[in-house]
């Protein structure tokens, strides 16, 4: 990968976070969800509608043949509409702000102010929703009911609906119309499990290896992150081409296990990195000046 | 450089020595999200700020010196879900819900009156244009009410049969059953049309306020059909008992995406997305309200319109729910605060 392409890279990652200060004077800086888990999530929620929908269907139909059938049809039509409306309305209420879907994708909702996310700003967001799922379909089928309505007549006004729909695509903040319209954002909020400290766990065999000074500077913060990366994937194949791009850059025979030369030039390069970091030194990358 | 000079601080000393405390408030958080503030004990409800803010330092000084990239993901996803939990939930439910019944919801309603004017004018300068127009020639009727929504009430047909569908009557069982069932369909078809012309308000309230114009010219063309043949007091009637609270939701909704609209296109002193964000606010309480007046208006059109018969009687509950309404929105009351 070229510098340039690095630096863009990360550029339009840090684009994505946006400042959250806590009253506590933290900035947790937020990630916006992307428009592809959005997607997923609003797409897991469908199925599962559709999926709990049929199977009160057919619930309704194994009563309906018991009781009066109208009765019945009745409480079908209200259930049906009680669960498509309070679906998202009901768990984005609740204390994590996301429905089924929105938790598998590890993301929530979250007000745009930092304040707390109002029931109010939930329901306006998700009436909305009504709108930008349908409009494209009721486009399509007015234009099949009425004849008169030419083919392009129809494409336009699904086109039209399609920009109300896609609005997520057209912002930095990846804000649908009912985003805009309640104040909200999504955010990621996956959990991230605490892995171990692959420094603390390294063996005595790893003390043997020194770097010098010299051969620990020819890398930044960013490749740092990258070799842990490599060393808790623990893919052999991976660590193989890792350390021979090392042993290339710095010159080194290869003397040792892949696995054992890694972790002590990690562990060092930590060591070396962390210590420019309490001198206030920063170093993102390898293109960036000790 | 010898041992001793070496600097005493070290990550990984940091993390061995704070570990303890972000482990033991991930369990409080998961405790918390699975079952709710009242499985916390006294004693763990005590714990949370604390180890809150235990983890917002750990992060800021794990910011500052680690460079860990699975210690410092863990911190942050740990903190942001502390955040919401700590600062998220502030009142249970029922306190919520009825806070929202004694005083946001109306005072939402109060906040969009001058909306729900307009909304009303246009509504029955509707009903009036395609009142006049049917009452001239009545062929304008199949222009205005599209087949499936009138049910055979046309001009077409006899004072009888008209009269048949206001249930004076003569109605059998079957018939009012499947009464029901239509009560049931203009209840989620009102709710979705509703929702729409509030959604379309973004627009610029224009889409609204078409919407709301073609539901009045509906109605204005119903009515003409039915004075036309003489039964224009006993169409009141029918109409009177559920008509009140549910054209008073639409007008509501109606209004509702003409406050979003009217933000959007006048922001004042405010940046256009902070006046739509707040508009927004106010009207999804007024949205959450329309849904139950329809709720409410359906249940008198299913059950209500059924039993009771006499026009007179229809009157005076369509009466009383309009005033109900309207007290209940509009006489002033001393603001939360609770």
């Amino acid at each position: 990968m070229t510098a340039a392409a690095n630096a863009k890279l990360r550029s339009a990652s840090a684009r994505k976070v946006r400042q959250f200060v806590t009253p506590e004077g933290v900035d947790l800086q937020l990630k916006i969800a992307s428009a592809g888990l959005r997607f997923g999530a609003l797409i897991t929620d469908l199925i599962i509608l559709f999926a709990i929908q049929f199977l009160f269907t057919l619930f309704m139909i194994w009563v309906g043949f018991a009781g009066g059938d109208d009765v019945a049809y009745m409480i079908w039509m209200l259930g049906a509409f009680v669960l498509r409306t309070f679906w998202f309305i009901g768990f984005e209420l609740g204390s994590r702000a996301a429905t089924p879907g929105k938790r598998l994708m590890g993301i929530r909702v979250v007000a745009r102010d930092g304040g707390r996310l109002t029931a109010d700003a939930v329901v306006a967001r998700n009436l909305i929703r009504e709108l930008e799922l349908f409009l494209p379909l009721m486009m399509v089928g007015v234009g099949a009911a009425e004849d008169m309505v030419s083919g392009w007549t129809v494409l336009a006004g699904v086109l039209w609906s399609l920009t109300l729909s896609l609005f997520l695509l057209f912002n930095r903040d990846r804000m649908r119309m009912g985003d805009l319209i309640a104040g909200t954002w999504v955010v990621m909020a996956q959990r991230v499990k605490l892995d171990s400290d692959i420094v603390a766990s390294a063996g005595g065999e790893a003390e043997a290896l020194v770097f010098s000074d010299a051969e620990l500077s020819v890398y930044g913060i960013f490749e740092l992150q990258e070799l842990e990366r490599v060393l808790r994937g623990r893919d052999p194949r991976a660590m193989r081409e890792v350390a021979d791009t090392i042993r290339g850059k710095i010159g080194r025979p290869v003397a040792e296990e892949d696995d054992v030369f890694l972790l002590s030039y990690y562990r060092q390069l930590k060591a070396r990195l962390e210590r420019g970091l309490l001198f206030g030194k920063r170093r993102e990358d390898k293109y960036a000046s000790e | 450089m010898s041992a001793a000079e070496l600097p005493s601080f070290s990550t990984g000393r940091f993390r061995a020595e704070r570990e303890a405390d972000w482990i033991a408030f991930d369990l409080l958080l998961t405790k918390l999200e699975k079952r709710g503030a009242k499985a916390l004990t006294s004693d763990e409800l005590l714990q949370l700020p604390i180890l809150y803010r235990a983890t917002l330092s750990s992060l800021s000084i794990a910011r500052a010196t680690s460079l860990d990239k699975a210690l410092l993901d863990h911190l942050e996803a740990l903190s942001i879900r502390g955040y919401f939990l700590v600062y998220g939930v502030r009142e249970t439910r029922w306190s919520r819900a009825r806070r929202f019944f004694l005083y946001d919801w109306p005072a939402a309603v109060r906040a969009v009156w001058k909306e729900t004017l307009i909304i009303a004018l246009i509504i029955t300068l509707g009903a009036l244009t395609s009142w006049s127009l049917v009452a001239s020639n009545p062929e304008w009727y199949f222009n205005f009410v599209p087949e499936e929504l009138s049910g055979g009430r046309d001009p077409r047909a006899t004072v009888e049969f008209l009269k048949s569908t206001l249930g004076h009557g003569g109605d059998t069982g079957d018939e009012q059953s499947g009464l029901h069932v239509f009560a049931t369909y203009l209840f989620t078809h009102n709710s979705r049309v509703s929702i729409m012309s509030f959604a379309l308000g973004f627009a610029f309230g224009v889409p609204t306020m078409m919407l709301e114009y073609y539901q009045g010219i509906s109605l204005g063309a119903m009515l003409a059909v039915f004075t036309s043949k003489g039964l224009g007091v006993d169409f009141g009637g029918w109409l009177f008992i559920h008509g009140t609270t549910e054209l008073f939701a639409a007008a509501l909704s109606g209004a509702a995406g003409l406050r979003i609209g009217a933000a959007v296109v006048f922001p004042g002193a405010r940046g256009r997305l902070e006046a739509a964000a707040e508009a927004g606010k106010t009207a999804g309480k007024v949205m959450v309200g329309v849904i139950i007046m329809l709720l409410v208006a359906g249940l008198l059109e299913g059950f209500g319109r059924q039993l009771i018969t006499d026009t007179m009687l229809r009157y005076a509950i369509g009466t009383v729910m309009l005033l109900f309404w309207l007290a209940y929105y509009y006489i002033p009351r001393r603001e939360d605060v609770a």
